[in-house]
């Protein structure tokens, strides 16, 4: 049994804040689960998903975000304590739907975990700061720092939910999502899982005049959840000292990094932790400044609750000096460094330049000199995405259109495979390739990658789009049998739920077919001379086409190998045969390749033989070195 | 003394599939045990294809951050030579920082596409040098390859040297206790067979 479920109260154990979320969720007794994955969220679904059998309670992956959502809202109109939860995009697909559920609100505990990325490590689509849709939607918003928190705000949002009738919204960042740390276990309740929606309940028919009256009501319930924030434990003062003249503002990851700074450079500042950042608990903040002469205010990414508090500062401290964004950045995540190098500029005796004796400036500068070969991300060895893209430039040239779009296949962006023109959100790019298309003069070739989740999340309604409006792009539909870039989470095409049953597979040609495409191929990519003719072939089509590259992601492969014990070839180069052409390398950068004083070779150990350099030497010097049962010596 | 120094600061560098968040969980589980406060920091997504994933861990009697500052590391360990460099930001001489990495070099064919060079073995102990007061480089994946036939167990010889040389201030005991709580079982005792050998080989 997993430690999640562990029924010790009182037992510790070290989790991950996404672990630590889904802990809170099962010791409220949750009944109903959804998410679409997205990092840094993904771990919250996955966990669902390795404990709902156990657990008793229901998990789906359902086809994207929104529909997670609204699954959830279902859920919870009938009388069952739901979760969602996405990354900070999946809220924007969301959105439609999350305004009105919020004014409407629901009848059991609803919380919805909507995880930002500052600094992008791993969404680079934007930086958004999703406190925005709190204030939009009118929902209220807590904020954890560590996982233990996690597992508290989670039980807390739950009970505020149920009490205030509406649904509650948990962000996280990166830091937070992605920090393990001791979490106290209380007891896993038992969740109801079944319940009926009640038709006769008017207030969820979203209609006027009904829905300017909930929106009155809405702000009535603002008023109280401030008053409730006012008193809250879940925001509050360390180092408390009335005579201070500078005190501190923060909350969620930037509290870690303020308190570790004034440790650092031995400061003993009062610092407000907020726990509930949406409504902001007013009297507590202006009793803070109120005899204060400065205060910094730490956040990452907007400067929202500076805003807020420069707004408060008026009537309760106007001659207080107020930093934050003077001294932070907008862009990027904070850390300890940036913390504790702003504070020492706004301490009047400034007795520190150096921290823990080294000069931080200095120390920079000497690494920075290093400069260090960048190791960007690569497709896997052996990914089928890299044979696919191999083929379609082989074939297109470099003067067609390639849109880009998330998922392994975003990876496409680095040289030397280069197929990723544009990149804006998921099924972003059938829509915008088809404006390219209608606008080109020269009917120029364009190639639009969507991955098999994708397809389903939000490709279907631009191919739509494309066949009634009549553009002719080639669709290449990336079906490697899994959503793998966020841990290998189940899609519909698959045949297996998130809670591991099985399900008729939704068959990619099927559905493009039914709409109407004619031209319609699944190809193997690793068949590179097919794929090539294939791809070509189609671009020469007048109407929308659509090839779906059909293979296994390599490490769902190389994974079944080991267990089934199959054997898979290793590739290796024969000097005598080869000519140097770089062909193997330069063309396709594959991590299993490397070049040394002009000598090019495989690496035995990162080889997953997927035969594409093989394929393509234009000197027949690769060949297979021998047959191993990869990967079972372990 | 900076009432932050009781705290230990372990950063764990190299690529993707290398074992980190292994090494860096059986850590965090022995530190556990000896009633330590802990933080570890580990970045999914994007980030893990065949990219550069550093892992911290952070432990003592009261741990915000679970990010380890600049210069403040304790010790490094490197499971990829030029990852090891990439890392140094957090190493100091002031710190009196230790770095230990492994030779195996996986050459980015990001570099190799764009024609920069690697930088040799001994270039990056050297440039090590400036960060540490100890920069140790061992042959952990050629050992790991002979005794149990798979570089993956390169991270448990080195966590053995490590523990061997008390450069993570944690018991042995509760190492072996937290590698029981993270390896699975039927691993477990080649597992406890290469750490032996690292400790050994200190």
């Amino acid at each position: 049994m997993s430690l999640i479920l562990s029924n010790k109260a009182g037992e510790k154990a070290i989790l991950l804040g996404n672990e630590a979320i889904v802990r809170g969720a099962l010791e409220s007794g949750v009944g109903f689960t959804s998410t679409y994955p997205g990092t840094p969220s993904s771990e919250i679904g996955d966990t669902f998903a390795a404990v709902a059998k156990d657990a008793g309670i229901y998990f789906e992956y359902s086809t994207n975000e929104k529909v997670a959502f609204e699954a959830a809202v279902g859920a919870a109109l009938s009388g069952i304590r739901s979760l969602v939860s996405f990354k900070q995009f999946g809220l924007n697909v969301a959105s439609d739907s999350f305004m009105p559920a919020i004014y409407a609100g629901v009848k059991a505990g609803l919380v919805v975990i909507v995880a930002d990325d500052p600094n992008c490590w791993s969404s680079g689509q934007s930086e958004q700061d999703s406190r925005y849709y709190a204030r939009m939607a009118h929902v209220p918003m807590l904020e954890p720092s560590d996982p233990q928190e996690c597992k508290d705000f989670t039980k807390l949002a739950f009970e505020l939910s149920e009490k205030f009738k509406m649904p509650i919204l948990i962000r996280t960042t990166t830091r937070v999502s992605h920090t393990k740390g001791i979490v106290k276990f209380g007891n896993v309740v038992k969740g109801k899982t079944k319940g009926e929606f009640d038709r006769n309940s008017i207030r969820f028919r979203s209609f006027p005049p009904q829905i300017l009256e909930t929106h009155r009501e809405l702000h009535e319930k603002l008023k109280k959840m401030k008053e409730l924030a006012e008193r809250s434990e879940m925001s509050f003062v360390v180092n408390e000292n009335k005579k201070a003249e500078t005190g501190i503002i923060t909350f969620g990851a930037s509290f870690n990094y303020v308190m570790d700074s004034l440790n650092i450079l031995d400061l003993d500042f009062p610092v407000l932790k907020l726990g509930i950042t949406y409504p902001l608990p007013e009297s507590k903040i202006k009793n803070f400044i109120k005899n204060l002469k400065t205060v910094f205010v730490v956040e990452e990414l907007e400067d929202v609750i500076e805003e807020k508090i420069t707004e408060l500062a008026k009537d309760a401290n106007p001659k207080i000096k107020i930093y934050g964004k003077d001294l932070l950045p907008v862009s990027g995540e904070l850390n300890v460094e940036i913390v504790s190098t702003a504070l020492m500029k706004i301490t009047v005796t400034g007795v520190k330049n150096k921290i823990n004796k080294i000069n931080l400036k200095d120390h920079l500068e000497k690494f920075n000199k290093l400069k260090i070969p960048a190791r960007k991300p690569m497709l896997c060895p052996g990914c089928p995405h890299r044979a696919t893209f191999y083929a379609a430039k082989a074939a297109a040239g470099t003067d067609a259109i390639y849109g880009g779009d998330i998922g392994c296949y975003i990876l496409g962006i680095f040289p030397p495979l280069e197929t990723q023109d544009f990149i804006f959100s998921m099924g972003a790019n059938v829509g915008v390739v088809h404006g390219m298309k209608k606008v080109s003069a020269s009917n120029r070739k364009a190639i639009i990658f969507l991955g098999d989740s994708t397809f389903f999340h939000a490709g279907i309604p631009g191919i739509v789009n494309i066949l009634y409006n009549k553009s002719n792009p080639l669709i290449i539909i990336l079906d490697n049998r899994i959503t793998a870039m966020t841990g290998h989470q189940p899609n519909p095409s698959m045949g297996k739920t998130g809670m591991g049953e099985s399900v008729e597979e939704i068959s990619i040609e099927n559905v493009v077919k039914g709409l109407g495409i004619k031209n319609v191929k699944t190809v193997d990519p690793f068949n590179v001379k097919e794929m090539i003719a294939s791809i070509r072939e189609f671009l020469n089509n007048d109407g929308p086409s659509v090839i779906i590259a059909k293979k296994e992601c390599r490490l769902l492969t190389m994974r079944r190998a080991r267990k089934e014990g199959f054997k898979l070839p290793i590739f290796e180069i024969d000097q005598r045969k080869c000519k140097k052409s770089g062909v193997c390398l330069d063309q396709i950068g594959c991590p299993a390749i490397t070049r040394e004083n002009g000598v090019y070779k495989i690496e035995k150990d990162l080889c997953n033989g997927c035969s594409l350099c093989f394929q393509i030497c234009p000197n027949k010097a690769i060949h297979v070195a021998k047959e191993i049962e990869k990967g079972k010596a372990k | 003394m900076m009432k932050d120094s009781k705290d230990f600061n372990l950063v764990i560098a190299g690529v993707g599939g290398q074992g980190i968040l292994t090494l860096a969980n059986i850590v965090a589980e022995a530190a556990l045990r000896e009633g330590y406060d802990i933080k570890t920091s580990e970045l999914h997504g994007l980030s893990q294809r065949g990219g550069p994933i550093p892992c911290h861990v952070r432990f003592g009697k009261k741990i915000y951050s679970s990010i380890v500052m600049e210069g403040q590391a304790d010790l490094v360990v490197g499971l990829e030579p030029l990852e090891a460099l990439r890392v140094s930001y957090y190493g100091s001489k002031e710190r009196k920082t230790v770095f230990v990495f492994d030779t195996w070099r996986i050459v980015p064919s990001s570099i190799l596409t764009q024609k920069e060079a690697y930088p040799s073995v001994k270039e990056i102990e050297n440039k090590l040098n400036d960060f540490s007061s100890k920069a140790v480089c061992l042959n952990a994946s050629e050992i790991a390859k002979k005794e149990a036939k798979s570089v993956v167990y390169t991270n448990i010889y080195l966590l053995g040297y490590c523990v061997g040389k008390k450069f993570i201030p944690l018991k042995k005991d509760s190492i072996i206790e937290g590698m029981k709580a993270v390896i699975p079982e039927k691993y477990f005792e080649m597992n406890r067979k290469i750490f032996e050998l690292g400790m050994k080989k200190s």
